[in-house]
């Protein structure tokens, strides 16, 4: 039976303002099931406070082949990363 | 009079639990497994609590272990409606969804009991209460406006245990007692407001509502179809062949 559901991607968030996380993907009939499995599958040990779901199908990825093109001309730039500053003894809570 | 009511309320649920227990490893998809599963955790988690206070009102040391294990059928007291077998996945949705009614209307009333721990046991069962029926209600409008075949289906079942329902609104002396002392709500006014929300799923589900029969099960006066021995057996086994075994 579950064969013949559409696949859906699960995101939860764990608490409020945090933002919602991938945690697996389910089948269901449709996007009110999908949120009513969602619940009874991901978040039976108190993990979330909200819960979206989406057709897996509906997503759009990189393609795996692309990576070296799309990922790669940023591995020799550590600049980017923003360690390089001295914070000042003044700041808190940064 | 208290004890009565937690014993036949606790029963209920205890017995439903264990009923949609027999389907875990068995429903048509994982996540209905686990959708029934935690429908019967809820349950069960009801039934402890008004079994518990049962056994602290009769005072006669037995707690929901010793009442929910050490009892035979004679002495449950759940509706009649509850202990009816699974059959298939549509059956125990029907039946699931006459009793998630029942019980969303029962702990309404009882969240304003004068009994102030009947009034907290309902507080908390109401959440998961409403989630069921969402769940039951869902599904029973799925399978009703669904196929040839599903609708078919439901509408047997729903033939086929219409007859258990006159019970759940019929008092006795045990309802009227509780209801003139606060403690409960009247059946009878909870019976219309049952029947409106029974009425609107059914309208959804393109199902049609069969017609009341006047003879009335005493499932809560002991009286049992003969399913619930059987489950029972199941049930009770472990601790009638180890007593007083922990997990």
């Amino acid at each position: 039976m579950s064969n013949d559901w559409p696949l859906y991607e699960v995101f939860i968030r764990s608490r409020s303002g945090l933002e919602h996380k991938h945690v697996g993907s389910l089948h269901a009939a449709d996007a009110t099931m999908a949120v009513e499995h969602a619940r009874d599958v991901y978040t039976r040990r108190q993990e979330g406070v909200s819960i979206w779901v989406v057709r897996s199908s509906d997503i759009v990825a990189s393609d795996p082949n692309d990576a070296d093109a799309l990922f790669e001309p940023a591995r020799d730039k550590v600049y980017r990363h923003p360690t390089f500053y001295a914070i000042p003894n003044e700041v808190k809570n940064l | 009079m208290t004890f009565r009511l937690a014993l036949r309320l606790g029963d209920t649920s205890l017995v439903l639990g264990q009923r949609l227990a027999e389907w875990v490893g068995h429903s048509p998809a994982l996540e209905e497994d686990l959708g029934l599963a935690n429908l019967s955790l809820d349950l069960v988690g009801q039934a402890r609590l008004l079994l518990s206070y049962a056994g602290e009102i009769e005072g006669q040391g037995r707690d929901e272990d010793e009442l929910a294990f050490f009892r035979d059928a004679p002495e449950f007291v759940n509706l009649t409606l509850a202990e009816q077998p699974n059959g298939d996945f549509g059956r125990t949705i029907v039946r699931q969804c006459l009793l998630d009614a029942w019980q969303l209307e029962v702990y309404e009333g009882l969240m304003s009991s004068s009994d102030t721990r009947l009034a907290s046991i309902a507080a908390k069962a109401i959440k998961e209460t409403r989630y069921h029926f969402r769940f039951s209600s869902g599904w029973l409008v799925r399978l009703g406006d669904g196929t040839e075949e599903s609708h078919r289906r439901v509408q047997d079942a729903l033939n086929e245990l219409w007859r258990f329902t006159t019970e759940l609104f019929a008092a006795d002396e045990v309802d009227d007692a509780l209801a003139a002392a606060a403690v409960a709500p009247a059946l009878a006014v909870l019976q219309p407001r049952w029947l409106a929300r029974i009425d609107e799923v059914l309208q959804e589900a393109t199902l049609v509502r069969p017609p009341a029969v006047p003879y009335q099960w005493h499932g809560k006066r002991g009286v049992h179809t003969e399913h619930l021995g059987h489950m029972l057996a199941e049930m009770q086994h472990l601790q009638r062949t180890y007593p007083g075994a922990q997990w």
